[in-house]
């Protein structure tokens, strides 16, 4: 297998890998996750009379996406909801679409649902309310006092040297991943309601060239 | 000569008071199309603008709007009103007055909009919301005058480019509109009259006599100016002495970091406890609103300001003015030293204090320059295209509209005369489609052509435009507050960046207390008092400016002298030292010294380019240098010099100065650059490419909001030769960057590249190794600096531990 980096912990005895890029990676099952995709961000922003901002986050999203499929050779890609930033948005263009068929060909892909995208969408895959493999559950946003969670939906980031990164945030309870959309703000990770979600002890991975854990 | 109607004749005769030459000059022309009045601070150029109104009203049952007075300022509108109130009371004219702003409350506006009065008084902002409504035509039914005051000051900026298209759109609505600008000196009275003129008609300038000359003067201290650094500390002493020796004075600043320190020092130091007050754009309005209320009534004996004081209103009796630190633009001294003495025909007097050895010579300069009535300017260029977008998405909030008659409009103004048609297209299709490379919104277009009219698609999209009019895009501002158990009071704001930067028990200056940071409250900087310790400085930023193209040109002659009997012993004794040790710059050729100190190589550029510019020459320089294999490890830029320092010697600058290989490492520059994505995200909040941040939004969207960063860098990125980062490179090559004024410096000096190389550091240099504002060079910093602080944080936890997978 190729080096992928990133930055390895333990989440109910599963050894996951925070990837740079903000993916997380199951090696043992070949399984990729990503959270908050928010596809088709800037037509939902023009369709609703708002700013006609560029659009290409769908092209540089699944740009990274695709380098990080072909880099771990998963076999299983999650997207953890919120993958499409509403549902009519989820009409990709053509081009798109066909990137995205692609990708998918070969391998099994599931999409979470989320408070953006709460109903099934008309592109093929599985599409579940959450999941569970092994010790792990797969969902949106993160339920109180659940153990082996693997969640998005807060968008965390952690500010580190005078710069703010997407970060994942984890105990020995759960993981919540960054958002890996390209056009997607973030909220502090010591926001009460964030923080109140883990343990005293608990770390943050920063994303960017390397992962980089700090204590949180 | 037009004589004043018996009401205003026996108002004036009432009070003693003589009708200036140039007031009469304006009644007399009152049907002039455009009219530029220039006069001096305190030479009634208010009432000059307001006279033939104010006699066209008297007599007549004018209904509705009859002239509008447009102020950079909301307490200037205000103030203008409470003025012009009194005579209109007590010579009993059947005119009313109002004023406009942000501050007036809604259902006044709505008001307004329906029953306008006769004279509105209102800003530029204001009156680009009031043209964005339908019912435009119907506000401005019967307007006949349009009153500019301080111009010179809108001319500056994109407030006044935006103001000159919405009197374009007036002119249409109201065709026999006539305006008048209002103006201080100018160095090009000329290009302010093109400015304000309809074009291409003509605009007649009429200056009022400019009054005596100032008394300025250097202040002579007992100690010597510092070598370097800012703020003029050294010489608090003398200054106080100053303050006690007159009535009122005004000590200007350049930055309001610089007025924040010198006033603590200042009450460090003020042992007779003089009344001395501190007022700066950052302060808290209820802190603004008291000093100027204490200035008015007479009780402080000075105050220290920045450029906030700048502008209009009068400030009560003030005798001195004292400038700290070298002015860096002769024509905002002037203007400041008109803050000084508002009776007309008596001199204003004022003080220069440079902070260091080099501004001395500036400081020369300047009084030079003010004695010969030399102004300096730097031509502005076009108007940008940010204003233009904006213009046009108010334009279809207000009707649709025909793209040629818009387009004709447009080229009325004086700005933007040189617009060409493809320009104007292609701000015309980034308002309607985003103006993409892929062309991703045919079905969702802002703008739609429908029987030949331009119309917004979806009409919720006017509430939107509407609360992005304006072209200020100051950086996002945090309030500061004490904290609720000190009683809440609100202090003032500092920039985010700066907040952010702090962490609990910091310490910091904000309105000349010094205060520790205790914590970050949803948008509230919290803070207590916290007495007798050193402050953490706060670095909001006033704005920077860079010394004078003509200045510059002024201090070059100054070293050209033989000998200087103007300047005091300590400079002439550096400047012959300089001579004796290398040799002084010259006009003509570039000076560059090149010489070891300890342990490292330094190469010492003497462009005489500004600030920005000098700053700007640095970053290149030390690219081609690390391209070169010459590793440099940082440099230092001031307005005048530009110091690198490195491991090897640099014997034959010259190549490093080759301009299309400069331009060429400016661009890649350019590329990543963080003032690129500051200029960016101005011009796209002005354009309409992304909405401003409104406070209270960003507690609850905080998924909703990303950076206007991520948005320069996928344009970049997918479609570089957008419109936006078009104009996002004119502004930072004029502003930030100033890449012009290092191709004037090249071409000034016809690349004859004059270096010295010598064994010890040289008496102009050493100051430069003083300075603060060191820029390091390197390469894959930030992510050095990231892992370095990871790794302690890790460290202190006890969760050291190798790191896994990469």
């Amino acid at each position: 297998m190729k080096d992928i980096g990133g930055f390895d912990f333990d989440l109910q005895g599963v050894r996951l890998t925070a990837l740079p890029s903000g993916a997380l990676f199951w090696s043992a099952e070949a399984l990729l996750v990503v959270s908050d995709l928010h596809l088709g961000r800037s037509e939902r922003y023009a369709r609703r009379g708002g700013a006609l901002i560029p659009p290409y986050e769908t092209v540089d999203t699944l740009a990274r996406l695709d380098a990080d499929l072909d880099r771990t050779g998963a076999r299983t890609a999650i997207c953890l909801g919120d993958s499409f930033d509403d549902l009519a948005a989820s009409a990709l263009p053509e081009a798109d679409a066909l990137w995205l068929a692609r990708m998918k060909a070969g391998r099994r892909w599931i999409w979470i649902a989320g408070n953006h995208d709460p109903g099934p969408v008309d592109l093929g895959g599985e599409h579940l309310a959450e999941l569970a493999i092994g010790p792990l559950t797969f969902r949106h946003i993160a339920l109180p006092g659940a153990t082996g969670e693997v969640s998005g939906h807060y968008h965390p980031k952690v500010r580190l040297a005078g710069q703010a990164r997407p970060a994942f945030l984890t105990d020995h309870a759960r993981v919540i991943l960054p958002a890996y959309g390209t056009y997607t703000g973030g909220m502090a990770a010591e926001t009460p309601e964030l923080r109140a979600l883990f343990a005293e002890r608990a770390l943050a991975v920063l994303t960017g060239q390397v992962a980089r854990p700090v204590p949180f | 000569m037009t004589a004043l109607p018996a009401p205003f004749s026996d108002w004036f005769a009432a009070r003693g008071w003589q009708v200036h030459p140039h007031q009469q000059a304006l009644l007399a022309r009152a049907g002039e199309p455009a009219l530029l009045l220039l006069a001096p601070t305190g030479g009634g150029k208010t009432l000059a603008g307001f006279l033939p109104t104010l006699v066209e009203l008297a007599g007549s049952t004018h209904k509705g709007l009859h002239t509008l007075y447009i102020s950079p300022l909301k307490a200037l509108a205000a103030d203008i009103r409470r003025n012009l109130s009194r005579p209109v009371e007590e010579m009993d004219l059947p005119v009313r007055i109002e004023d406009r702003t942000g501050d007036t409350s809604h259902q006044k506006r709505q008001r307004q909009r329906a029953d306008p009065p006769h004279i509105l008084l209102t800003t530029p902002e204001s009156l680009a919301l009031m043209l964005s409504y339908p019912d435009a035509a119907r506000t401005f039914a019967g307007l006949s005058r349009v009153i500019v005051d301080e111009i010179h000051a809108l001319a500056e900026s994109k407030r006044g480019d935006q103001l000159m298209l919405c009197l374009s759109r007036l002119q249409s609505l109201c065709p026999g509109l006539r305006r008048v600008g209002l103006s201080a000196t100018v160095d090009d009275p000329g290009a302010i009259a093109r400015f304000l003129a309809p074009h291409p008609a003509p605009c007649p300038i009429v200056a009022a006599d400019p009054g005596p000359d100032p008394d300025i003067s250097m202040l002579v201290t007992e100690e010597p100016p510092p070598w370097s650094g800012g703020g003029g500390r050294y010489a608090i002493p003398a200054i106080l002495n100053e303050v006690r020796r007159h009535k009122t004075t005004l000590i200007f600043h350049n930055t309001r970091a610089q007025a924040e320190i010198f006033f603590h020092h200042l009450w460090l130091q003020n042992e007779d406890a003089l009344p001395i007050a501190i007022h700066h754009g950052s302060l808290a309005r209820e802190a603004r609103v008291r000093v100027e209320a204490a200035m008015v009534a007479g009780s402080l004996r000075a105050i220290v300001c920045t450029g906030s004081l700048d502008l209009g209103i009068d400030w009560g009796d003030v005798d001195l003015v004292i400038q700290v630190g070298a002015p860096k633009n002769v024509k905002r001294l002037v203007q400041r030293i008109g803050r000084a003495n508002h009776r007309y025909n008596a001199p204003s007097k004022a003080l220069l204090v440079p902070a260091n050895r080099w501004e001395v010579v500036e400081c020369e300069a300047a009084l030079q320059a003010v004695r010969a009535h030399d102004l300096d300017g730097e031509p502005r260029g076009p108007g940008p295209k940010d204003v233009l977008c904006q213009h046009i998405l108010i334009a279809a909030c207000a009707a649709p509209f025909d793209a040629d008659e818009l387009f004709a409009e447009v080229i009325a103004a004086g700005p933007y005369a040189g617009l060409t048609r493809a320009e104007f297209d292609a701000c015309l299709d980034f308002c309607a489609t985003g103006g993409y490379a892929l062309k991703a919104y045919d079905k969702w277009q802002r703008l739609m052509l429908k029987d030949g009219r331009w119309q917004l698609r979806d009409p919720r999209a006017a509430q939107m435009i509407r609360m992005n009019v304006g072209t200020i895009t100051s950086s996002e501002l945090l309030k500061v507050a004490l904290k609720a158990r000190f009683g809440a009071k609100p202090l003032g704001e500092v920039e985010e960046a700066f907040a952010a930067s702090l962490t609990p028990g910091d310490t910091f200056l904000i309105g000349g207390e010094v205060v520790r940071y205790e914590g970050l409250r949803e948008l509230t900087v919290e803070v207590s008092r916290e007495r007798g310790r050193e402050p953490k400085v706060a670095v909001f930023s006033g704005t920077k400016f860079s010394t004078s193209t003509e200045l510059c040109a002024r201090m070059l002659a100054i070293m050209a002298q033989p000998a200087w009997p103007d300047l005091p012993d300590h400079t002439s004794d550096w400047l012959r030292l300089q001579r004796e040790r290398s040799e002084l710059p010259r006009e003509g050729e570039l000076l560059i010294e090149s010489f070891p100190a300890e342990e490292r190589e330094y190469l010492c550029i003497y462009g005489f380019a500004g600030r920005n510019a000098q700053q700007t020459l640095g970053l290149l320089l030390t690219k081609r240098m690390e391209e070169d294999g010459l590793h440099p490890l940082g440099f230092v830029a001031t307005d005048y010099a530009t110091l690198i320092w490195g491991l090897d010697p640099v014997t034959d600058p010259t190549p490093l100065f080759d301009l299309p290989r400069l331009r060429a490492g400016l661009e890649e520059w350019l590329a990543g650059n963080a003032v690129m994505k500051r200029t960016f995200r101005n011009v796209a909040i002005v354009a309409g490419l992304t909405p401003r941040n409104h406070p209270g939004q960003r507690k609850s969207g905080r998924q909703a909001t990303f950076s206007t960063d991520i948005l320069y860098d996928t344009l970049r990125k997918y479609d570089p030769d957008h419109l936006m980062l078009k104009v996002t490179r004119e502004e930072a090559m004029r502003g930030m960057v100033d890449f012009a004024r290092i191709e004037t410096m090249i071409n000034r000096t016809g690349a004859r590249i004059r270096t010295r190389r010598l064994d010890h550091v040289t008496p102009f240099a050493a100051p430069l190794l003083f300075e603060v504002g060191k820029v390091p060079v390197f390469g894959t910093a930030r992510e050095r600096l990231l892992e370095e602080a990871a790794e302690r944080l890790m460290a202190e936890a006890g969760l050291s531990r190798a790191k896994a997978g990469g």
